[in-house]
Formats: structure tokens, sequence, C-alpha cells
């Protein structure tokens, strides 16, 4: 800020607090007692007795602004003046976690040293996890890790971008950015409706034999590189199995045309700004549990 | 219905505007607080949004907001300016035809918000969500108030202006000022249009706005409201004039400063959070100064209390006033905020304003103007009138507890952490502990708006029922002022 602005605010709060000293103690006369007498005014009935300040009231005011102004002594206010304290919002949000690192490191340097499916045996690493993921994770995955529409089941084996505890920590850490693209415009309608039948013979569900054969030959073409030629997925394509049942945005006919159709985006936020190493490796270490037989409930 | 009118028309006084707008004030009650209880639903029972986008929550807490405020609060402002400045000015409002352009302008401004804000147009500042067009028509309303109100007291009999007419005056002149400048946006098309702030100047803005919309709007307004209707249903002259100056011009110096206590440990920079939190808490002395002076001009009348329920409406509203600008104060404490802010202690603490303050203060004053302006000696029931005081004191009493006892908890459920150092509660555990608290506090809202329907169909008897009737029965009775 400007020394003119700082100056502005100083004048403007300091006029404030003079005023309203000026007319609070104008308004005091000495050994004053209740009154019945009025003002003399009238209007229509109403009249206004010539009564005194009521003294507490008095009181209470002054202490107020003289407590007003220590306060803009002892704190920032008047401006850019910092304050006798030079406290800061900034600065009392430092000192807290500068208090929790010393509280705390002990401990979370232990269990960043030891790997993710050991300290997943661990219940108190796995109660910590289970609180971290409610505050961050469950909003999407639900609070049982077992997703929704759109949002992948964490507790059963099958992983989308791979379940291995470095994969896990590297979802968590950079997050990840679906891209099955659209194939509405390529296909067109029927080639759409092919595919949907091969998929769903990938499956052993009923199909038009004839649509299923025609989509075998479109899967191979633009499918497979990433879901692999049988349809089983490529984790490191994100691309997922397309034989296993488990579907993220609905396995109906019409579901599965739409993914086609319109293609998908799902997007998981990278946490690697706001939660340290050490938080990313105990709640890594809690979704590895979930589908490794030490879930948490 | 003409010789009705006529019946009605009152000889030195426009009385037409104010009783018009002392029928809406019942009227947008009425449904004000009905969308409130149907969103107090919804926080019980999600599921009663059913999916449609112009019942959810988002969309129908604005028309709440915007409905008890500005319609309800809105429509009791201007019935009893207009009313009290012509009272104690002696003359006749300086244009009838103005004052009811300002009428049927308030209620398109009504209108068009109902329509508006469930279709999900919206500028998203709190308190100012209506879009551009409809901005424009509240400035021209509002300026034509203006003209109407200093007009009139320009052209006054009496020598000196009462204190009622400066906060009213003081009301009508900041909130000009508030909604013009924080409404300042660029337009793209006839429902959208961007703030011209930007960021936390933008932020500052709309608290500066938001603060002093309770502040002048709901504070300043009402207090004037209470100078005219609290002596004169007391039949005591005002406690202490000088302790009206003192606190009028302390309360409006120092209200435009508080804004800044609804963004602590926020992007606001420090001294402006600090001054904010300042003047917040030197700002309790003038508040209460107008609960004194209200209180103790019951000196000697205070076996009325016993009586008449129009003043116990008066009395308990200014309790909740002076509960309410005790709290505010200290919730402006950085150290206090940092643990009620965001949970739903605001809420509590809004209410016991608005319903304990405003709507209370309304009430009494609309049940003081009613058989007024119907030209009746008395409302047709003042048992009914008494049955709405306790539903009405009872619902706030449930309104606010519970929101207390809510926000507390939230407030410490999300700070707890374990030795561990992960938190010990996650969001959603919070919230499945507030739902007891929901269900208590729609009980206290579904209350306080019953309490408005017994009003409107005393209201209706009243306006409608057999005058000789009623002076037969109140043969006994007191001349009632006229």
């Amino acid at each position: 800020m400007t020394s003119f602005w700082s100056l502005w605010i100083i004048i403007l709060t300091t006029i404030t607090l003079v005023a309203m000293t000026w007319i609070l103690v104008g308004n005091k006369k000495p050994r004053e007692r209740e009154t019945s007498q009025t003002t003399g005014h009238e209007y229509d009935g109403i009249e206004e007795l010539d009564n005194p300040l009521p003294f507490w009231w008095y009181l209470m005011f002054l202490v107020t602004i003289i407590w007003g102004v220590g306060y803009l002594i002892i704190y920032p206010g008047m401006g850019n003046y910092p304050g006798l304290l030079g406290w800061t919002q900034e600065n009392q949000h430092e000192r807290q976690v500068a208090a929790a690192e010393e509280q705390y490191r002990e401990m979370r340097d232990r269990y960043l040293a030891m790997p993710i499916e050991e300290i997943a045996q661990d219940p108190q690493v796995l109660r910590m996890g289970q609180r971290m993921f409610g505050n961050n994770c469950a909003q999407c995955h639900g609070a049982d890790a077992a997703g929704s529409y759109g949002f992948p089941n964490l507790t059963d084996d099958d992983w989308i971008y791979g379940g291995e505890p470095d994969t896990i920590t590297a979802t968590i850490e950079h997050g990840r950015q679906a891209a099955m693209p659209a194939w509405g415009s390529i296909l067109g309608d029927e080639g759409v409706a092919n595919v949907v039948a091969h998929v769903l013979t990938l499956n052993g569900r009923d199909a038009d034999e004839n649509a299923a054969e025609a989509g075998a030959q479109v899967f191979a073409t633009y499918c497979a590189a990433c879901h692999a030629a049988d349809g089983t997925g490529i984790a490191a394509m994100g691309a997922p199995n397309l034989t296993n049942g488990i579907w993220l945005y609905g396995g109906t006919e019409s579901n599965l045309a739409h993914s086609i159709r319109a293609g998908r985006n799902g997007v998981m936020p990278a946490f690697g700004e706001q939660l340290s190493e050490d938080k990313i490796h105990i709640i890594a270490a809690y979704v590895y549990s979930l589908s490794h037989g030490q879930g948490s409930n | 219905m003409s010789e009705l009118n006529s019946a009605l028309e009152h000889p030195k006084y426009n009385y037409k505007v104010v009783r018009q707008f002392a029928v809406m004030t019942v009227v947008w009650g009425i449904v004000g607080m009905l969308v409130g209880v149907w969103i107090a639903a919804q926080l019980a029972w999600p599921a009663l949004n059913f999916d449609l986008p112009w019942l959810s929550f988002g969309r129908l807490r604005p028309l709440h907001t915007n409905a008890v405020i500005f319609a309800f609060g809105g429509s009791a402002l201007f019935a009893t300016s207009y009313y009290v400045v012509q009272r104690t000015c002696q003359v006749r409002l300086i244009s009838d035809k103005l004052a009811a352009f300002t009428f049927w302008g308030w209620q398109l401004v009504i209108v068009a918000a109902a329509i508006t804000l469930p279709l999900g147009w919206t500028s998203s500042k709190e308190y100012a969500e209506l879009e551009w067009p409809i901005d424009i028509l509240i400035a021209v309303v509002w300026v034509s108030y203006a003209i109407v109100f200093f007009g009139t007291i320009m052209k006054r009999k009496a020598e000196h202006i009462y204190v009622a007419n400066w906060f009213y005056g003081g009301f009508i002149v900041t909130v000009a000022v508030l909604h013009i400048l924080n409404s300042l946006a660029i337009p793209v098309s006839m429902t959208k249009s961007y703030s011209i702030y930007a960021g936390t100047v933008d932020a500052m803005v709309q608290w500066w706005y938001g603060h002093n919309a309770v502040g002048f709007f709901l504070t300043a307004g009402f207090l004037g409201m209470m100078y005219y209707f609290v002596p004169k249903q007391a039949e005591r002259p005002v406690y202490s004039y000088r302790l009206s100056i003192v606190h009028f011009w302390a309360l409006v110096a120092v209200y435009i400063w508080a804004g800044p206590h609804h963004l602590h440990y926020t992007a606001l920079p420090n001294w402006a959070q600090s001054l904010g939190m300042v003047m917040s808490i030197i700002l309790l002395a003038p508040s209460w100064g107008g609960m004194i002076n209200g209180i103790m001009t019951l000196s000697g009348a205070w076996h009325k209390l016993r009586t008449d329920p129009i003043l116990r409406f008066l009395v308990v509203s200014l309790s909740f006033y002076g509960m309410s600008t005790f709290e505010g104060p200290m919730m402006s404490i950085k150290t206090v905020n940092a643990l009620s802010h965001y949970t739903d202690w605001t809420i509590g603490h809004v209410h016991s304003g608005a319903l304990g303050w405003v709507a209370m203060i309304s009430i009494g004053a609309t049940y003081h103007l009613i058989p007024i302006l119907f030209g009746r000696q008395r409302m047709y029931s003042i048992g009914l009138i008494n049955a709405h005081f306790w539903m009405s004191t009872i619902g706030t009493v449930l309104y606010i507890a519970s929101m207390w006892v809510n926000g507390i908890m939230q407030g410490l459920m999300w700070r707890a952490y374990n030795q561990d150092g992960t938190l010990t509660y996650t969001f959603v555990e919070s919230v499945a502990a507030s739902h007891p608290g929901y269900l208590v506090r729609l009980v206290g809202g579904f209350i306080f708006f019953a309490g408005m329907l017994v009003m409107a169909y005393n209201m209706y008897m009243t306006a409608t029922r057999d005058t000789v009737e009623e002076e037969d029965e109140q043969a006994n009775a007191n001349t009632a002022p006229a």
C-alpha cells in the first residue's frame, strides 16, 4: 500500500474515533440525575425526556473506544503501521504449522521410510489414513471408498491406472486425466452400435452376432490400441478392462453407446500441492489396504 | 368498493399507500417465511429438492432472504416510514403519485425476484443477487422513495425533525449508496452481468454492502420504527433525547466500518480485518443506545405489558435486538470468529436479529397500524395477537437455540484433532451430527410462520367485519388514535 493510502486510512480512523469520543463526552454533564423534564418538543403526541446518558452505558462506550485505540497500537490496523507485536495472520499460521511439524515429524519420518505394503498392516496407520481419506477423498469416492457413477470403486481389485503401491501414490500426488475420445462422428451411429455389441460379447452378454462381428473389426482398428486386443485394458494408458463387468459409467447398452459416442474425461485431482508426501504415503497405504484384506472396517 | 375507499380516505394524510404496504408486509411475510420453512426442511431432508433445479436450496435460499428482508421488511419500512413522517411532520406526503409509484415499483421488484431467482439468474452477491435490470428498477424506486420522504420532511409543520425520521432518513440515504455502489456491473446479456470489482476488492465491497444492509436496512430503519411505535403504544415520553442524538450519530458513523469482520482470516489485508473488528466492538454501545432508550421509555408503563400484546411484541423485539447486537461484536473478535465462522452459529445470530428484532417489531407496529388504516377501533381479536406473540417468541427461541448448539458443535468438531495430528471428524460427520438441530430449527421456524397466518386471519377479520358491531363492543374502550 502506498503511503498516501496508508495515511488516508490513519486519518479517517482517527477522525472517526475522535468524533465518537467528542460526541460522547460532549453530551455528558457532571452530576446529572434522572428527570421528568421534557425537551419541550412534541410530535404526534410523543414527547422526549431530557434524561442524561446512563452512566454505565457512557462508561462502556468510553472503555470500548480506549480498548480500540490500544488494539490498534498493538496489532496492525492503522494502514502500513504493523503494530507493536508484529502479528499477522500469515505468521500466526506459520507458527502453528511449525509447531505441528515439530510435534509429528518423528512419527511421519518413520512411516515415510517404511514401504506401503508394510504400513498397510499397521492399525494406527490405517486409522490415520481413513480419517484423511474421509476429509480429502470421500467427497467423490464415498466414505466407504466404494465409489459411485464416474468415481471408481477403490475396494475391489480392478484398477484403471494400476493398483501397485507406487501407482496409487502417483495417482494421488499427480492426479489423473482420462482421455477416452468421442468416436461418434468417426464411427457413425451404426459403428457405435456395432462396437457396443462387440463389447457386450466380451462380457458374455447377448448381442446381435452380425453387429458384434462388424464391431470386432472396428474395435481392432480404433479401440485395441488402448484397451488391448482382447479388451482387458492397459493400465499404463488408463484404459479400463472392458471384460469384467465393472463399469465406471454404467454398463447398459445406452451407457456404453454414450461412452463411445461422446467420450469420457474423468478427472482425479492432483493432491501433491495440498497434502505433504508423508500424508499421501499414509493415504496410499489405506487405499492399498482396502483391496488387500486389511480394510479398516 | 368506492364507498369503502372513501370511508378509508384520511382527510389530511395519505393512508392509502401506508395501508397497501402494511397489507403486503403480512402477505410477503407469509411467502418469505414459507420459503424459509421449506429450505429448512430441505436441510433436514435433502430429497425435498425433488431433483428440480428451481426447487433446489441454492436457488430458493436467496429467494427466502430477498423475500423476508426486502419484501417483508422493506414493505414494513415503507408503510411505517410513510405513516410516521406524515404524523410527526403534520403534513401529507408531498406526492401521492410518486408514493404510489414506489408501492407498485417495489412490488414489481419483488415479483421479478420471485421469478428470476428460481430460474437461477443471479449476480451471486449475497443479499444482492438480483440481476442488473432489476437493480436499476430498485435504484429508481429507491430514489423516488427518498424524494417522497425528504420532500415531506422539508415541508413539515413541526419545527424540529423527530428522531424516528433521522433513523429512517439515514437508512434511506445509506441504502441508496450501498445498493448502487455494490451492484455496479458490466452487463453481457439481459440476464447476466459481471461485477466491476475483482477478487478481494469485490469481496470487501460485497461485505461492506452486506453488513450495512444489516446495519442500515435492518437496524437503522427499524430503530426509526421503534422510536415512533414504542412511545406511542406505551403512551410514554422517549426516555432520553440526548441518548438518541449520541447513539444515532455513533451508530451511523461506526456501522459503515464493520464489514471486514465477515472476511476474517481470508485474503483481505490484516489492517482491514483489524479495523473491522475494532469498529465492530465499539459498535456495541451505539447499538445498545437504541435498546436502552426503547426499554426505558416503558418506565411507569410496565403494567401495560400485562394487557397489551402489541407492546409485548415491541418490548421483546428490543430484548432480542440487545441480545443480537451483543452477540455480533463478540462474534467479530477474531478468536471467536475462528470458531463461529462458516457454522450454523452465524445463521442463528442472523435469525435472532431477523425473527426476534426485525420481524417482531414489524409485527407489533403493523398491529398498531391495521385498525387505524382500516378505520377500526382495534384489532378483531386481542387474544389472537397474544397467541401470535407466544408463537413468535417460542419459534424464535427454538430457532436460535438449536443453531447455537449446532454452530458451536460444528466449530468444535471441525477443529478437533487426534494425538497423531489427523482431524478427529470428517466434515460429513459434522453434518450428520447437525441433523437433530435442523429438525428443531424447522419446528421453530414453522411455529413462527404459523403465527403469521394467525396475523393474516386477524387482519382480514379486522378489515372486513361489521363496524357497527365493533362500536358496541368498544363502548367502554379508550378512543383509538387516528
